[in-house]
């Protein structure tokens, strides 16, 4: 009986994704019998509505951790970016989310800098910008009362339109990230080289990588794809708010932990925290669905992030 | 007179100047950031001549929970982990003591507080059982703790409310002989010297700073690295329960999400104070002052008919600054290092 369990357990760590479905399976079974009725096509489909915007977050913190970092400015710039594409809407379509991303991508060179070529550590860095690009907003906000933000309806198609009724079109913008991520870091370069930064930073150094180009991109990007996930935010709320994206700060940094990727970087995939996103959107339904009061919604959703995290730590250690 | 009696007072007045840089290099923040606090208040004085007591004061109360909430943040970054849950415990003190304080005599609020002290250190101990246990990552566990502990505050008290008696407030909001001498800046140099001194002339201190320098190192030489970690953690709780009690002292209420604030700036405070996130260096002195200073840039905006929104702004960028500044210095060294060892080699 132990070695069975035993071998189940190698199981598991071998394939640590496959558990993870296996845990997503459970947790959308035991909805279904807590609540019968209520996994339908469409509360999946709603699901993976909701997921995208943390799946495109998770994302950019996946290639950042890969690296041994970590960004805490991912929240901020989701939020930048929703509110000056909101407040440029007048100025047509494609300039508006120019504006939006522009924010992402000027954060994530700051922080790129000062992380790769100043080597600043990762956390107190992207702390700092996450401060000021919070304050600048602030200020911002009360610089432009004359233009009201605006949420553009193609944005709001993408953060809660759906295709064909049953396919979000922000899964449209999440799929091809995802492939391009999954594939990226499998099998080009960049992606290898971000693996063996994140592993060992000075045998790259001795074997003539440029470090400082690999961590500025890498930064560059995550600015860049939390910008998107802002529009997608801003998309479902309809509303430009400067505390937009706050809430999503906890789950970008758990679904990746969850995921199996280790912030101490060279371990893990995108693929991980992929499941890792749907995992803790399904948990948030279910303390929706258990219409339980905010408090103890948010005590509960902090309680399973630790124990899911723990058990993910403990068991691949 | 002979010559080496001649020479003799030299040395030392030589090897006193030694001492004293050698301090300096030791204690970087004992002397930098008394004269940052020094230079802030004198660009006060110089852009508001009218500055007096009362700013004095508001300046105390302002500050002092974001002196606590960097304390408590430099006593577990010293042992090597970090706390993002600081804040939110402020806010879980804070809502406890407005919400149970708010018909109880003088007498039975400072016992309040001391329960309330209590349930800080138990907070912390909490984030340090799982740290220690969980052996997931500091950043992590104490990210979602911070989450937890907010949810706890607003179990507590859903919306800003409750109070305590007036003599408990006037413990923070009123002021000692002087007009100057402010109550809630007593209490923080009270607080330091009461929870502090104590632990950093002990064992306990030299375990804080070897676990946070070299854990491996610490381990090996048989210190209990466990246990220090979690103590760690204890001390950041029963700090950010001060702050709490401050926080309502200043306030007269509570408030569930007042505290969330104090996570980030108590850590900009820590970091701008000269403690290292990699742990091991650095003391409290430091992070307590950087409090205050962090606190004047509002201050002076206003005095400046600035914006104070760009307070913010400015601190991130102050922290950004401070980093950058202290890792090109690294960097630049690193690279006369080189050359150096490169010059050796040809």
């Amino acid at each position: 009986m132990r070695a069975i369990g035993r071998s189940a357990l190698g199981v598991l760590r071998r394939h640590t994704t496959a558990a993870l479905v296996v845990l997503l399976l459970g947790f959308v079974g035991g909805i279904e019998i807590a609540v019968p009725g209520t996994v339908t096509p469409i509360w999946i489909s709603n699901i993976v509505l909701f997921a995208a915007p943390l799946g495109i977050l998770a994302a950019g913190q996946t290639l950042v951790m890969l690296s041994g970092g970590i960004d805490l400015s991912v929240a901020s710039i989701a939020t930048a970016s929703a509110y000056l594409m909101a407040t440029h809407s007048s100025l047509g379509g494609v300039p508006a989310v120019l504006w939006g991303l522009a924010a992402g991508l000027v954060v994530g060179l700051i922080n790129g800098v000062g992380v790769a070529i100043l080597q600043v550590q990762p956390l107190v860095m992207t702390l700092g910008t996450g401060l000021m690009t919070e304050g600048s907003l602030i200020v911002y906000s009360q610089k432009i009362l004359a233009t009201a933000p605006r949420v553009p309806s193609f944005i709001q198609a993408l953060g809660s339109g759906k295709v064909f009724g049953a396919i979000p079109i922000d899964l449209l913008l999440w799929a091809p990230i995802a492939v391009v991520v999954l594939i990226g870091l499998r099998s080009s370069g960049f992606g290898r080289l971000l693996y063996a930064v994140g592993d060992n930073r000075e045998a790259c150094k001795l074997s003539g990588v440029r470090v400082w180009q690999v961590l500025l991109a890498d930064y560059v990007l995550c600015g860049l794809l939390a910008a998107a996930a802002g529009l997608v935010i801003v998309g479902g709320t309809n509303n430009a708010d400067i505390s937009l994206a706050e809430v999503y700060l906890l789950p970008s940094v758990a679904a990746v932990i969850i995921g199996g990727t280790s912030i101490f970087g060279g371990r893990g995939g995108y693929a991980g925290s992929i499941v890792g996103a749907v995992i803790l959107t399904v948990l948030n339904s279910l303390l929706t669905l258990l219409d339980a009061p905010e408090p103890i919604r948010q005590i509960l959703y902090g309680a399973i992030i630790l124990i899911l995290a723990t058990a993910y730590t403990r068991l691949t250690d | 007179m002979t010559a080496a009696e001649d020479i003799e007072p030299k040395l030392r007045v030589k090897s006193r100047l030694g001492g004293f840089r050698r301090f300096v290099q030791r204690h970087p923040s004992l002397v930098g950031m008394p004269a940052l606090v020094i230079v802030f208040l004198a660009v006060t004085l110089a852009i508001h001549p009218e500055y007096g007591s009362f700013d004095a004061q508001s300046l105390a109360m302002g500050a002092m929970p974001l002196a606590l909430a960097a304390a408590a943040q430099a006593v577990v970054l010293i042992s090597g982990g970090i706390d993002l849950s600081v804040g939110s415990m402020i806010a879980v003190s804070n809502v406890l003591a407005a919400s149970t304080m708010e018909n109880a005599t003088f007498g039975q609020s400072l016992v309040l507080a001391a329960a309330i002290l209590v349930a800080g250190a138990l907070q912390g101990a909490v984030n340090g059982l799982i740290v220690v246990f969980s052996r997931v990552p500091d950043v992590v566990v104490t990210l979602t703790t911070g989450f937890i502990w907010g949810g706890v505050a607003l179990l507590i008290l859903e919306k800003p409310g409750g109070g305590a008696p007036e003599e408990f407030l006037s413990l923070g909001a009123g002021t000692l002989f002087s007009p100057w001498l402010s109550g809630a800046l007593v209490l923080v140099a009270a607080a330091v010297a009461i929870i502090w001194i104590p632990v950093r002339t002990s064992r306990l201190g030299l375990l804080l700073y070897a676990v946070g320098s070299d854990r491996a190192a610490a381990f090996r030489s048989g210190v209990n690295v466990e246990l220090t970690r979690f103590l760690a953690y204890v001390l950041g709780g029963l700090f950010s329960a001060v702050g709490g009690i401050g926080l309502t002292m200043t306030t007269g209420i509570g408030s569930p999400l007042a505290g969330i604030y104090y996570t980030l700036s108590g850590l900009a405070a820590a970091v701008l104070g000269g403690v290292s996130l990699a742990g091991g260096r650095g003391g409290i002195v430091g992070p307590v002052l950087a409090a205050y200073v962090l606190t004047l840039i509002p201050t002076d905006l206003i005095f400046l008919n600035i914006d104070p929104n760009f307070g913010q702004v400015i601190q991130g960028t102050l922290i950004v600054l401070v980093v950058m500044g202290g890792g090109l210095v690294t960097l630049l060294q690193g690279r006369r290092r080189e050359s150096a060892s490169g010059l050796n080699n040809s």
